[in-house]
């Protein structure tokens, strides 16, 4: 069996007979007898470091790692520098708990003060939080700030990803308040269709900026629909993207939110992910979560701390509008390295490359006959096209090694980052290309 | 510490990426953004140097004895975490098909299998991201069973007052109104509070259980017993469950459904605040109840979040679980239960346990006396002891004991470091009685002194910005 | 601690002030004194109905979050906008920094006299 209690059975008993007890058992003397586990665990019995490691690496084993990925939705496969590996497993980073003791926290509350300026220069708005668990909950969370007494509607395109429109909507399940899917017409979100929707008790609109299908929604015109109905307008935009997309802000967003995992952190099936989440200064108290703020000590020196706490549930309890306490700092910490190692021009190469290599993609595929994008419309490094016999050229593809589009509703979606080369490009495209012609 | 931003030089950068070997496409002009976003210019030397002087400036569980009751700061080890960074794991898409998911899957089911086994529940999710998380899908699996049964009458949670702010605050977010029960003097459920305020409005009750100050309540089966009898159901939160794991369930307790935290009770690590992950079990009238992802298994479920929760840290709980096994999960309990004793017994005698009697894995010392005698809080204690190298205790919880310091010692710390945090307690004590103002004024050789936190909340500054 | 003995007073240590038919309204000097440094207060809007002893807004400390009640009911007539920028006045004049008027008044909480509620503050420490 394995352990990592330090202490030998000779001082533990030592230990019990310094508490004036002779055994464990007399440790749990408020335990009911009934209750108490006179037999072990139905669990295998523990193992040695080394026997672990191979059990649980025979389990990574099982996996199969695909050398190309050209699938998103949701989950991106960009390039990590080598560097943001290394800092986020530093012991201390990595062991320590929440920074509520700012006089031995400073390294975390910097970080996170650093991790939330970078996400108000890649969004536009004035304050963000130290983070939440993921786009999807981060969307949910925006809905809940956004709500007020008399406005408890909350709006979201059905050209958002599935995911986050089924975590939102079991979010307002709790809270019992009503969500309205507004339609998508030709992948986008339907702007007359949301218009009409707008009633005097709706709190806010979300959309996905570029949406589920890879397209660029017309951003400003439904934030001010939502905004000529009284309703916040709150984006989910991809991090990657912001690099050289028009800003959330600039697009008239009261609250900004997304999937960060972009930003550094592998696919690794699904988590762990990053939600980031960033409003106006009207708002800042509404957000919730942590925030860390900048102050002076007692000797007049710059220093951080947990700021706004008043907002949280260790102090507002059931008033509290979320129940947030651990987030994700280290993946926050993660995102930091990330867009400090790539810097505004590296983050706006990956972008450009991922989006020029969806496009490289794109007019490969649609170059063999039968298959054509399914969606008119500027889009980022995501599309969907309509293709025959999808199944059988994704089969093919996973053969060669290639993790192909997802099959989605009336077509597949693919996805490229700046990963793959146009050699990867052109091999897949040959090998959809001879299972569609055959 | 200079900002990372005070370090940029504008040119600056690294070398990651080769040129584009596409032809490039630009974004059209009405969605370009104004201006690139002002992120740090750096070389990797810059890198690397600025986030080892904030790492130096970080105490973790590596750098020393981490007491911090009800947080569970056991040591996280290593070999969690190469397991968790095998590109066998990292480098899956969580929508891949399922012929090359089959490792995945079967770290979850193993790790399913194994709580289940000690939680004594029959189904479970990892999808929450958080204790809290964790707490949100518990109770919103409360409300969908009574719903099911079209009993929409329940429109009430009980929490006892010693509870954490999460459990209102979760009550809340899952529509029910709380009712806020009185502790008895000794933490444990006021049996009689209980039953006054039990109904047919009754949906649940919140319960941890050790309770928050520590002590296991005897009367357990009789609580669960009275809320199933009107209806309700009973709802574990397992943040204390390290002090009994193995040793009793909470599915023979009577409750119904539980959330555990992976990052206190099994091991991984906290990050300095995240990313945790939880598991949620239930018994099996619950399980059909259970969330998923829309996308990776269908709609018609809740969900809490995207895919299936944070898989890498289900990765870290289930080698710690694997090392454990059946003997080593009740070892870990009871020797963090033997750690929490030996502490109080040897701090006795100097600040007054606020229950004098066998704890859990944590006990909470209540200096309401000391500081009537000395002027010295427990906020000064607190930070008296960053200047002797130990991470302070959890202040002033739970709310039902003023002036509290709440210790939980882990049974990863040795006898050795239990008699030095003694001996650190018994200076303090000491120490307050000869110079109070010291300690008014500590920590004393901290990375900072006592920060301004009216200042950093009346007038918040919460980015940086270009002078 | 100041009870001045023109004011009104709650269990919930809110002052109330007659003027006319308006009940001016704001927190004492006791419950400023608990609180600590008041950092933030949310107001309500103009027009909003109140109902006695129900909350109308609150106020924020560094680590702490309090209700204020209003001890009547009726109709908010005007808001103390400026406390918003300057909250920490609720601390240095507790009694000179009102937080709303409300007029159209239809049902009152039991109100002490600043004796009585000297009392009762005593008690609760």
């Amino acid at each position: 069996m394995g352990s990592y209690v330090p202490s030998t059975p000779a001082e533990r008993q030592e230990m019990l007979k310094a508490i004036g007890l002779s055994d464990y058992r007399q440790l749990y003397r408020d335990v009911p007898e009934s209750m108490y586990l006179e037999h072990p665990l139905d669990i295998p019995a523990g193992m040695s470091e080394m026997e672990v490691g191979r059990a649980v690496s025979a389990m990574a084993a099982k996996n199969r790692v695909f050398p190309v990925i050209l699938r998103g939705a949701g989950a991106y496969d960009h390039y990590i520098p080598s560097i943001v590996k290394y800092i986020p497993a530093k012991e201390e980073f990595l062991t320590a708990y929440t920074p509520y003791q700012a006089e031995i926290s400073q390294g975390i509350l910097q970080s996170i003060f650093e991790y939330q300026t970078m996400i108000c220069e890649l969004t536009g708005m004035d304050v963000s939080n130290a983070s939440v668990y993921d786009g999807a909950t981060a969307a949910a969370e925006a809905a809940a700030m956004c709500r007020d007494r008399k406005r408890r509607v909350t709006l979201i395109s059905a050209a958002a990803h599935p995911d986050t429109i089924n975590t939102v909507r079991t979010y307002c399940f709790g809270t019992n308040d009503e969500l309205r899917v507004v339609p998508a017409k030709d992948g986008k979100t339907d702007l007359e269709a949301l218009k009409q929707l707008l009633t005097d008790d709706v709190a806010s609109v979300y959309i996905q900026q570029p949406n589920f299908n890879g397209l660029f929604e017309d951003a400003e015109a439904i934030g001010q629909a939502a905004h000529a109905a009284g309703a916040m307008f709150v984006m989910g935009c991809n991090p990657i993207a912001l690099a050289i997309m028009k800003t959330p802000a600039a697009c008239g967003a009261d609250v900004a939110v997304g999937e960060a995992q972009p930003l550094g952190m592998p696919i690794s099936y699904g988590g762990p992910y990053l939600g980031y989440m960033a409003t106006t200064t009207k708002y800042m108290r509404k957000l919730p979560g942590r925030i860390v703020g900048q102050t002076v000590d007692d000797k007049g020196n710059r220093a951080y701390v947990l700021a706004l706490q008043a907002r949280e549930q260790h102090i507002r309890r059931e008033k509290a509008s979320s129940n947030i306490c651990s987030n994700e700092a280290l993946c926050a910490l993660t995102a930091s390295v990330y867009m400090a190692a790539m810097g505004p021009g590296g983050m706006a190469e990956a972008a450009t490359q991922s989006m020029s290599k969806a496009h490289y993609l794109a007019k490969g595929l649609c170059s063999i006959p039968g298959i054509s994008m399914k969606y008119d419309g500027a889009y980022f490094h995501e599309f969907v096209v309509e293709m025959p016999r999808a199944d059988e050229a994704l089969q093919a593809l996973e053969d060669a090694g290639i993790l192909g589009g997802l099959p989605v509703e009336g077509g597949v979606l693919w996805c490229a980052t700046e990963k793959v080369s146009k050699a990867d490009l052109d091999r897949a495209i040959a090998i959809v290309k001879e299972v569609c012609t055959k | 510490m200079k900002l990372i931003f005070e370090k940029s030089v504008p040119g600056r950068k690294m070398t990651l990426l080769p040129a584009c070997d596409v032809e490039t496409v630009e974004l059209p002009a009405g969605l370009r953004r104004a201006s690139a976003p002002a992120l740090p210019e750096l070389s990797e030397t810059d890198l690397s140097r600025h986030y080892t002087e904030l790492n130096q400036h970080v105490h973790g569980v590596n750098c020393g004895f981490y007491p911090l009751g009800s947080c569970t700061m056991k040591y996280n080890p290593r070999i969690d975490e190469e397991m968790a960074a095998l590109p066998g794991f990292t480098g899956i898409h969580p929508l891949a098909p399922a012929s090359a998911t089959e490792g995945c899957r079967e770290v979850l089911d193993t790790a399913k299998q194994y709580l289940c086994e000690v939680f004594g529940m029959d189904a479970c999710t990892f999808q929450p991201a958080a204790g809290a998380h964790g707490e949100f899908t518990g109770v919103l699996l409360i409300k969908q069973y009574h719903l099911s049964r079209g009993d929409t009458k329940r429109t009430k949670i009980i929490v006892p007052d010693s509870a954490h702010g999460t459990n209102p605050a979760t009550a809340h977010m899952c529509g029910y109104d709380v009712v806020n029960i009185p502790s008895a003097p000794d933490g444990c459920v006021d049996l009689e509070a209980l039953k006054a305020v039990l109904g047919d409005d009754t949906a649940g009750l919140m319960l941890t259980n050790p309770n928050t100050v520590g002590i296991f309540d005897e009367n357990i089966l009789e609580i669960t017993r009275l809320v199933h009898e009107a209806g309700g159901l009973c709802y574990y939160d397992g943040a204390n469950l390290n002090a009994v794991m193995g040793v009793v369930r909470p599915g023979d307790m009577g409750f119904d459904c539980i959330h555990s935290n992976l990052h206190k009770t099994f091991a991984t690590p906290h990050g300095g605040g995240g990313p945790g992950a939880c598991a949620v079990g239930c018994k099996a009238h619950l399980a059909q109840f259970l969330p998923q992802s829309a996308l990776m298994d269908g709609e018609g479920h809740i969900q809490v979040r995207s895919f299936a929760g944070n898989f890498l840290v289900v990765v870290r709980a289930l080698t710690y679980l694997m090392t454990l096994g059946r003997e080593g999960i009740p070892e870990a309990a009871q020797n963090a239960v033997l750690n929490a004793n030996y502490l109080m017994q040897k701090i006795k005698g100097t600040f007054a346990p606020a229950f004098d009697r066998i704890c859990m894995h944590e006990f909470v010392l209540d200096l309401s006396e000391f500081k009537k005698q000395t002027g010295v809080s427990a906020l000064d204690v607190a930070k008296t002891l960053i200047d002797y190298g130990m991470h302070p205790p959890t202040m002033y919880f739970p709310l039902i004991v003023h002036e509290a310091l709440m210790l939980e010692p882990t049974e990863t710390e040795s006898r050795e470091t239990l008699d030095w945090a003694a001996d650190v307690f018994r200076q303090l004590f000491d120490l307050a009685h000869q110079d109070p103002a010291y300690m008014h004024s500590a920590p004393h050789n901290a990375q900072i002194g006592r920060p301004d936190e009216v200042r950093a909340t009346r007038t918040p500054v919460v980015r940086w910005v270009k002078a | 601690m100041n009870f001045p003995s023109e004011l009104k007073y709650t269990k919930d240590h809110e002052w109330l002030k007659m003027e006319g038919d308006v009940a001016v309204v704001g927190i004492t000097d006791f419950a400023q004194h608990s609180l600590g440094d008041v950092v933030f207060i949310t107001l309500p809007q103009e027009g909003d109905e109140v109902t006695a002893g129900e909350s109308f807004g609150d106020v924020e400390s560094v680590k702490a979050v309090s209700d204020v009640m209003s001890p009547v009911s009726g109709t908010i007539s005007a808001v103390n906008r400026d406390l918003e920028d300057a909250p920490e006045n609720l601390n240095s004049d507790p009694y000179g920094s009102w937080i709303i008027r409300i007029e159209g008044i239809t049902g009152t909480e039991d109100l002490m006299d600043a004796a009585a509620y000297e009392a009762f503050c005593a008690e609760e420490g």
